[in-house]
């Protein structure tokens, strides 16, 4: 052990109560950090998982259309202008086929399926609403989203086995009063078609619940009467957040449409990162009072401490190691403080999880949703290191300035 | 030149200042100094005459406003603060008369710790040499106490024990009996000029104890910043 820390250890424990002090600060900053990052993003990573594995990290739409304008010379002449005259869609995609096979030469893609989309209205015994239809073809729609998992009563596999069964939304369900094995008309573009609902599903996305019936693509086309085509290939990646970078080298190769799930859902986005922000500062402040009792507890000590100082000095100890001396209480303070409000942050993230919290309309929780990830424990060490250190800088420089000389001449009057 | 080697110490027209505005007091008025190796010097004179400036100033502390400082016959006047620091570590014993040891940590350590500095022995050369320097000051036995386990006259003689620690050429004390009663006051003094000349070191001690200082080598008395 150095010198200079085995004596800042001993002033850190001759000031047993002023250091439990900024222990205990410095463990609340830690702990509430992390505690508040893993619940904020515990609800829009799952916010972010539900919405993905119902519409996908990506959509390919409307065909774009070249609108490049050319105007040549005449008389023979090469020359020749040509200027963009701004976007041009065609709704829907017109060869998906095409269109998932050239999606397989991208690397980041995991999964492509077509999805033809159209206005219903459900006739059921008691009542009708209106509602989409969303024509799919099962075992692509599988690779590409989380249907399966979101089965709340029914099987999977008899959708699968009924040509003409249908996967209800539990909210549009609920309000036509059917269940499993129930029969309905879905009527559009004049056609009334029945149906039997297969299974019951439940993304907690309530504007998805209340709207969607997912019928066999060809079950679609026949009501919708759109023999070809599709409204959108539904596309899923290995890693979803290059969602953005991929989606233009797919519009500039393909000549689709490709949105992101970050900009699809922007708005919510938004609004989680806002309340991220707003609970950072807010645990701000609790790192910040770390901070100062970390200051009020070296500026105590070193006002304590002048004598000490000026007799390290008188034995040929620099300022350096008087900066070091003080720097390392409140590295220590830091480390055991780091450690043990991380240990905090965990036990009480772990608690929190387990706490009753029923949510639906965005998604669907019955309990608080935590997020375990790494990187808000480092973010709340890095966090509560800046504040201490910042903090214990000012003290430990005015340690290092004192004059030997002053204060014994000081002491001695 | 033999001459010049023999001097540990040497100052050259002090003067220093003291206070700012019109508190500015002159304390040191051109002081000039010398000590050599095993000697034992004091510095006598009334309180405020200068003589714990002049102490502090030899000693490397403090900086004068105008004069030279020379240690084993290297300028230390205008060095840096490192510099200074250094020569402190190597050269300089301080004895304060307020003992000033280190209350959390035990005499062993406190006489250790300028051997940790200066890091020339290994760990147990250290221990050992500490525990050489706390038996011959007649602390063998209480090694392991803490500061505050110690008596006033205890704690002043594992100062004197730390003072010693590095074996410097000069050992500067500044009252170092005034806190002491008779019997103790005898004990630190004799520990200290003991030790002193059996380690050739120059010893300078200011005191307002008239017998102390008549056991010394040779006394300077001192009135209004000047030698008398």
């Amino acid at each position: 052990m150095s010198p200079n820390l085995r004596i800042a250890l001993r002033f850190l424990t001759a000031k047993k109560r002023a250091m439990l002090m900024s222990l205990s600060c410095t463990v609340l900053g830690v702990g509430l950090f992390v505690l508040t990052q893993a619940t904020t993003s515990g609800f829009e990573e799952f916010f972010i998982k539900t919405i993905l594995g119902t519409d996908g990290a990506m959509r390919i739409e409307d065909k774009i259309q070249d609108t490049l304008r050319q105007m040549t010379a005449g008389g023979g002449s090469d020359f020749q202008i040509s200027q963009r005259q701004g976007l041009k869609y065609i709704e829907g995609v017109e060869e998906p086929k095409l269109i998932i096979n050239a999606l397989k030469d991208f690397s980041n893609v995991s999964g492509a399926a077509p999805v033809l989309r159209g206005s219903v209205l459900v006739r059921a015994d008691f009542k009708n609403e209106s509602a989409q239809v969303f024509g799919i073809s099962l075992e692509d729609h599988l690779k590409v989203s989380d249907l399966g998992r979101q089965i709340v009563q029914g099987e999977i596999a008899t959708f699968r086995e009924q040509p003409t069964g249908a996967l209800m939304g539990r909210v549009l369900a609920d309000r036509l009063q059917l269940s499993t094995g129930s029969s309905f008309i879905l009527e559009a573009q004049g056609q009334r078609l029945r149906y039997t609902v297969s299974a019951i599903y439940e993304t907690g996305v309530a504007d998805i619940d209340k709207l969607r019936v997912y019928v066999h693509m060809s079950e679609a086309r026949s009501l919708l009467q759109k023999p070809s085509g599709v409204s959108f290939v539904q596309v899923n990646l290995f890693e979803k957040d290059r969602a953005p970078q991929n989606s233009i080298q797919i519009q500039e190769v393909l000549k689709h449409s490709a949105k992101p799930w970050q900009e699809r859902e922007k708005s919510w986005l938004s609004t989680f990162r806002a309340l991220r922000i707003s609970s950072a500062i807010t645990v701000s402040v609790f790192t910040l009072i770390a901070g100062l009792a970390m200051f009020n507890t070296l500026a105590m000590i070193v006002l304590e401490k002048t004598k000490d100082i000026a007799i390290l000095r008188s034995m040929g100890y620099e300022r350096r190691d008087i900066t070091q001396i003080f720097l390392w209480q409140a590295g220590i303070v830091l480390a055991i403080g780091a450690f043990l409000g991380c240990v905090v942050g965990a036990l009480s993230t772990l608690g929190v999880s387990y706490m009753p919290l029923p949510i639906s309309g965005i998604f669907k929780t019955e309990t608080f949703v935590v997020s375990w990830n790494i990187w808000h424990y480092v973010e709340a060490i890095a966090t509560a290191a800046l504040m201490v250190m910042i903090a214990s800088l000012i003290p430990a420089r005015r340690a290092a300035r004192l004059e030997p000389g002053d204060i014994v001449r000081g002491t001695a009057q | 030149m033999a001459d010049t080697a023999n001097f540990a110490l040497r100052c050259d027209n002090l003067h220093r200042y003291l206070g700012q505005d019109d508190a500015r007091v002159h304390v040191l008025k051109g002081v000039s100094f010398e000590a050599r190796r095993g000697q034992v010097y004091a510095i006598v004179g009334p309180s405020g005459c200068g003589k714990s400036t002049l102490l502090y100033l030899l000693g490397l502390l403090d900086q004068p406003d105008g004069g030279e400082i020379e240690i084993n016959g290297r300028k230390m006047s205008n060095t840096d603060d490192l510099a200074r620091t250094a020569a402190r570590g190597e050269h300089i014993g301080f004895v304060f008369q307020f003992h000033f040891l280190m209350l959390e940590f035990t005499a062993l350590e406190n006489v250790m710790m300028p051997m940790r500095k200066l890091g020339r022995l290994s760990l147990p050369e250290m221990a050992d040499r500490a525990h050489s320097l706390l038996s011959s000051v007649g602390l063998g036995e209480k090694t392991h106490r803490l500061g505050t386990q110690l008596s006033g006259g205890e704690q002043q003689r594992v100062a004197v024990a730390r003072a010693l620690a590095n074996q410097p050429s000069i050992i500067l004390a500044d009252e170092p009996t005034g806190n002491l009663d008779v019997k103790n006051s005898a004990l630190v003094f004799d520990l200290l000029t003991r030790l002193a000349k059996e380690n050739g070191q120059a010893v300078v001690l200011v005191t307002h104890n008239p017998e102390i200082a008549q056991r010394c080598d040779l006394t300077r008395p001192m009135r209004d910043g000047l030698f008398v």
